[in-house]
């Protein structure tokens, strides 16, 4: 029990789990893997949609692996592999879409939500009957004298 | 607060709810119906020109390239397949209803083997023109292909024009390809 929560610690210090079927997928050049896996985690798998592909085990995930590790090696930048596949399957493949008219309202939710909270509370707040006036010597006495009676 | 600022309160909650659950519910309805798929993929190759390819032939085919399709100057198809996928087998009779109806269909068997391509083809029939071997499958990514069977119309110019993912049918035909095939003849 006392190594619970170092445990579960150490399992959130964990990255998410690829779904790498043959190690001769991964590239020899360290940082060059990390690269195309770190590329890979931002892209949507278009069978199993809600994985990225580095996590799906669809045949067109591992298609779609094989071709960013080409073009890391091949010298693009990560933008270029973005855009690669962006042009192919339209944003849809992006899990983090991009912010233009079509995504407005989605990027903006988190800001209207709050501001339509502080305006509430605020309004709400704006109604509340001022604080009356501080007792008045004569009622302070007439206070004193209800409550010792 | 007066008694109008009051009812806008109340209100502006409720019309809320109203607005967002009429939207809800014409995607449900939608959704029901068929005509919205919130799984679809939209595709970036309308109104452009093919991907350029050539790809080898499924014999007795000699295979075909993108340039091919464009200088065939006449509407066309292009329907990528495979003999291990189930709706196309399902979409094979509507096929070849639109063969009999003298479109021509080209066809692409996608991460297929050869001899399992023409065993397919001796079962559910050859409604294809032309018919091309994408083993790899990289035309098929360079389309934006996301499944098998899925149907490309290149118009005369060889423009794409119109794409279905999944398989086709009589419904689908009529509903989509009809009244576009008459606006490009």
């Amino acid at each position: 029990m006392r190594y619970l929560v170092p445990l579960l610690l150490i399992l959130s210090l964990s990255s998410p789990a690829h779904a790498v079927s043959d190690p001769s997928e991964l590239l020899q050049n360290r940082a060059q893997e990390l690269r195309a896996e770190e590329i890979g985690d931002q892209l949507r798998c278009l069978v199993c949609q809600n994985e990225s592909v580095e996590q799906s085990d669809a045949d067109l995930a591992r298609d779609l692996r094989r071709i960013i590790r080409q073009r890391v090696v091949a010298g693009d930048s990560d933008q270029q592999v973005i855009d690669w596949m962006v042009a192919r399957y339209g944003n849809f493949v992006r899990l983090r879409p991009p912010f233009n008219a079509t995504t407005l309202l989605l990027w903006l939710a988190p800001a209207i939500a709050l501001l339509s909270g502080v305006t509430a509370v605020v309004m709400a707040r704006r109604r509340r009957p001022a604080m009356p006036a501080p007792l008045t010597d004569t009622e302070q006495q007439r206070l004193a004298d209800l409550l010792n009676s | 607060m007066t008694l109008l600022q009051r009812r806008a309160l109340l209100l502006a909650p409720l019309t809320a709810a109203v607005v967002g659950g009429t939207g809800f519910w014409i995607l449900l309805d939608r959704m029901s119906e068929g005509s919205y798929d919130p799984h679809s993929v939209p595709s970036m190759l309308i109104g452009k020109p093919l991907p350029k390819f050539s790809l080898p032939g499924q014999p007795p085919s000699a295979g075909f390239s993108s340039a091919d399709v464009a200088a065939s100057k006449r509407p066309t198809l292009i329907n990528f397949f495979a003999s291990w996928c189930i709706p196309c087998v399902q979409e094979a009779p509507t096929l070849m209803q639109l063969k009999r109806r003298g479109i021509p269909i080209w066809g692409i068997a996608y991460k297929d083997k050869v001899n399992d391509t023409s065993d397919f083809l001796k079962q559910n029939g050859d409604p294809y023109t032309q018919i091309a071997c994408d083993e790899p499958g990289t035309v098929a990514i360079n389309f934006g292909l996301y499944g098998v069977p899925e149907t490309y119309l290149v118009d005369a110019a060889g423009i794409v024009r119109w794409r279905w993912a999944g398989g086709l049918s009589e419904d689908v035909v009529s509903q989509y390809l009809d009244p576009l095939m008459q606006r490009l003849a």
